[in-house]
């Protein structure tokens, strides 16, 4: 076959995923703030926002993502791990064994009463660990021309 | 009431079932990659609609459930279906399958007058695109 150029700009797919992104983030945001009380959680909420940003790179190329979103994403695991060790540690400065989670109605001033539980911070933690991982996997297979 | 919802939920379960019978049959039955493409992604996504549009109302008359996933899954198919129709009929062009028992090429002619680079001649071609509409 002569030269053959796929990378062409896709006027109909990138115009899409700017409409797409958003739904799939806040879809994905939802996911891991319901996952206390119906299905969901870190795990899935994690793997639907790598999720959206796959679709940003299927569409866009991978520079035009880093300049996008200029995030190391080795720090974001990091920074997750941190997350969930900070909560089992936590507890420890209470006098209670490694990672009892605590939870209360707090009353927050603009969005009223809350029922806030650490357990949301290990969430956090997963989460964040998720996206991270799946990101450097996807982002160090896919750039090896560099 | 109850029994008008039903029926509603009825019609559209079969109604989704049906459009994805015909996207199968299309799929084997007709000969090449665009005219499957164009069954799977038209037929099956107006199916998948309407099952999920009898899941709403199952859920929002009998468990007075808002399902508002229900609602966003429609509107996400909806728009991401044929987008993937589209591309996979691109890809499938770009690597040369032709389509069967057709002699006109009008895409051909566009993608060679873009490669060939002279400004002079994309414009006589998209002059002569105009008269032609």
């Amino acid at each position: 076959m002569e030269e053959r150029k796929l990378k062409t700009s896709n006027v109909i797919l990138q115009s899409m995923t700017k409409v797409l992104l958003f739904l799939i983030m806040i879809f994905s945001i939802y996911i891991f703030f319901a996952g206390h009380y119906t299905p969901g959680g870190g795990f899935v909420g994690g793997l639907l926002t790598s999720g959206a940003i796959l679709l940003l790179l299927l569409a866009y190329d991978l520079q035009t993502v880093r300049n996008i979103l200029p995030v190391n994403f080795l720090y974001m695991v990091a920074v997750g791990l941190v997350f969930a060790i900070g909560t089992g540690v936590g507890s420890l400065i209470f006098d209670k064994p490694f990672l009892t989670h605590a939870f209360g109605d707090i009353h927050v001033p603009i969005l009223g009463e809350l029922h806030l539980h650490t357990a949301t911070l290990f969430d956090l933690g997963v989460y964040l660990v998720v996206v991270g991982v799946t990101m450097s996997i996807i982002q160090t297979i896919g750039g090896d021309d560099e | 009431m109850i029994e008008i919802a039903n029926i509603i939920i009825v019609l559209f379960i079969i109604l989704g079932a049906f459009f994805h019978l015909i996207a199968a049959l299309g799929v084997l039955r007709l000969p090449d990659v665009y005219t499957r493409n164009h069954a799977a992604s038209k037929a099956a996504t107006l199916g998948v609609l309407c099952i999920l549009l009898a899941t709403f109302f199952y859920f929002y008359f009998h468990e007075s459930e808002f399902n508002t996933r229900v609602l966003l899954c429609i509107v996400f198919m909806f728009l991401t279906a044929p987008v993937a129709g589209h591309l996979l009929g691109r890809a499938a062009y770009h690597h040369g399958v032709k389509m069967e028992g057709s002699k006109v090429d009008e895409y051909e002619e566009y993608i060679k007058v873009k490669k060939s680079n002279e400004p002079k001649k994309y414009e006589a071609y998209k002059k002569k695109l105009e008269k032609n509409l």
